[in-house]
């Protein structure tokens, strides 16, 4: 068995495990990279939490969080749920809808950065059909993170083939016998269908929030953190300053309060699904 | 009929021809608009990259060219090195699904046959690594490369890939899982080796697992951003990622919007290209290797 997990333990301990532990190391001391880490206790902590771009990076990514991954949720269970039925051009619309999460990354922040370019961009000329005069989107610091919102939620559609997965493991005898017994599709879809893919929304809302906590393309393609810092993302704050301003020992204290909130993110998340997600065979885990 | 009715009951489906349930009608009109909505800024990207400069900056945008301007697909690989961001993300990519094949395989195995107490401490512990934010190891990662002289290599891109990596992991472990122990049985009848067996036996049966594994190792490969940006840094090693980055970030005063969507779609190309080829074992790896 060693034999086989061998590549994987060699890589744990050199890609994971020391760079956590020198990582932590590091947050304790004043470091540039090129020369040798030198130690100032907590100072990095104290920084931290008197520096302002720390605690805008906070607000902006929360903000993100809070209003993107709850949506992006919903609407993948959505589409899922539409596509679980039998209905024309179903293969059409599935694959419609999972086009758009193939664009990621700098691609799609490409394409959308010309979308929202308030002359000639396609949003507002959408916009325009209903009458309304939209914003200039990327340049003004009121809705700069919103529209960075509005693109998140184009790549749903990838949420959506995991929830498809999970519908086709819900079995069809299950839901015969509450039809049989007369129950509606709502309370079909509350009773039965909800509990038995809840292990897929634990598994979509934990990767999400870990996801979301960790943009950093669209501020470094897109905005470069702007305008006046609206979107300032967190992992975009620890990389401009381990990698702009070479203060790498900063960098690592932002770096593992990243790493406790995920920690803490996931703990809960695990705590509460023991009480409320079903797991296969009933049994709670 | 219920709205989570599985596609096994086309029967049942069947005999109600004739009644068009509300419900449907609502879904089925509902996923039009969506439909429309998510394809139409993908309609955009190549309707722009075929627009000549003077009609990419027209308002309102024209839906499709006036006159189809194919020369853009060419000047890409004369302005950008379009050719050398290609082949270098090509490389890193094929590379990375390379060695990710065979560790995170050898490793599901491993975890999927041996049952034992520090086999799922180990198990927990790489379960764990998922969760792992890669920011929070990358300044380490990034001083442990510098020592070995690896800056501005490819190696820092690659090399990670050949160790396992946990989510490709867990994956393949919940495919091997599913293997019929009685197969094995047969195999060490026969005096096959476990090292064979992973050959000969687990790895054929799980075309689409290693299917699902390969494209995900792909896509991540071929779209990541932040790695290429912290190791590599002469322009002629830029992965197409980096390359396209540098076309915002150097500030042109008008964006050349249609040569940013000849990017784009080339781009997406490739990963379109396998999508569409292994799309059957795809779906299927999804459903059988289920996030449970």
């Amino acid at each position: 068995m060693y034999m086989f997990i061998s590549p994987w333990l060699v890589g744990f301990l050199v890609f994971a495990l020391y760079p956590i532990l020198s990582s932590l190391y590091y947050s304790f001391t004043d470091y540039d990279i090129i020369h040798p880490p030198r130690f100032i206790g907590l100072a990095n902590y104290t920084e931290m939490f008197h520096n302002e771009l720390f605690w805008k990076s906070v607000t902006v990514t929360l903000r993100y969080t809070l209003v993107s991954v709850p949506i992006q949720l919903l609407l993948g269970l959505g589409f899922a749920l539409l596509l679980h039925q039998t209905i024309p051009l179903r293969g059409f619309f599935r694959t419609a809808m999972y086009f758009p999460s193939m664009v990621s990354g700098v691609a799609m922040s490409l394409l959308w950065y010309w979308i929202f370019n308030p002359q000639i961009g396609l949003f507002n000329y959408m916009l325009s059909w209903f009458g309304i005069h939209g914003p200039a989107w990327l340049m003004n610091p009121d809705t700069a993170l919103y529209a960075l919102i509005i693109m998140s939620l184009w790549t749903a559609g990838s949420g959506m083939i995991l929830f498809l997965a999970g519908l086709q493991g819900v079995p069809a005898s299950l839901i015969e016998a509450a039809n049989l017994d007369g129950a509606g599709r709502f309370r079909i879809f509350l009773n039965i269908t909800l509990p038995m893919i809840s292990p897929v929304l634990l598994f979509q809302l934990i990767m999400g929030l870990i996801d979301s906590f960790q943009v950093f393309t669209q501020a470094f393609v897109m905005t470069q953190g702007g305008p006046n810092y609206s979107t300032w993302f967190y992992v975009y704050n620890l990389y401009t300053s381990a990698f702009k301003e070479y203060r790498a020992g900063y960098s690592s204290a932002l770096a593992w309060v990243l790493l406790i909130v995920v920690m803490i993110f996931t703990a809960i998340i695990m705590k509460l699904s023991n009480r409320y997600v079903h797991y296969e065979g009933g049994g709670r885990r | 009929m219920s709205i989570v009715r599985t596609a096994n009951h086309r029967p049942a489906a069947s005999a109600h021809r004739r009644r068009i349930d509300p419900v449907k009608a609502a879904s089925f009109i509902t996923l039009l608009i969506t439909t429309f909505l998510m394809l139409l800024p993908l309609f955009f990207m190549v309707s722009t990259s075929l627009k000549s400069k003077k009609e990419m900056l027209k308002f309102p945008p024209t839906f499709l060219p006036e006159s189809w301007a194919w020369s853009n697909y060419r000047d890409i690989f004369d302005t950008l090195q379009f050719g050398t961001l290609y082949k270098n993300s090509l490389i890193i990519a094929v590379l990375t699904v390379i060695g990710t094949l065979i560790s995170s395989g050898l490793v599901a195995y491993g975890f999927a046959r041996f049952r034992g107490r520090g086999n799922q401490f180990l198990f927990v512990l790489v379960l764990s690594t998922m969760m792992l934010p890669y920011p929070a190891i990358m300044i380490p990662q990034f001083v442990l490369f510098s020592h070995m002289n690896w800056i501005d290599t490819f190696l820092p891109l690659i090399v990670p890939a050949f160790f396992g990596s946990a989510y490709n992991i867990f994956l393949l472990r919940q495919f091997f899982s599913t293997l019929p122990e009685e197969l094995f049985d047969a195999g060490r009848i026969d005096g096959c080796g476990e090292l064979r067996m992973w050959w000969t036996i687990a790895l054929p049966l799980s075309a689409p697992a290693l299917a699902t594994v390969a494209i995900f190792a792909f896509i991540y490969s071929w779209n990541d951003l932040l790695t290429p940006v912290l190791y590599l840094s002469s322009s002629e090693k830029f992965t197409l990622p980096v390359g396209m980055a540098s076309l915002t970030s150097s500030r042109f005063r008008i964006p050349p919007w249609h040569l940013l969507m000849v990017a784009s779609v080339l781009a997406m190309l490739p990963i379109v290209t396998l999508f569409a080829l292994a799309q059957k074992q795809f779906v299927e790896g999804i459903v059988l290797t289920g996030i449970k």
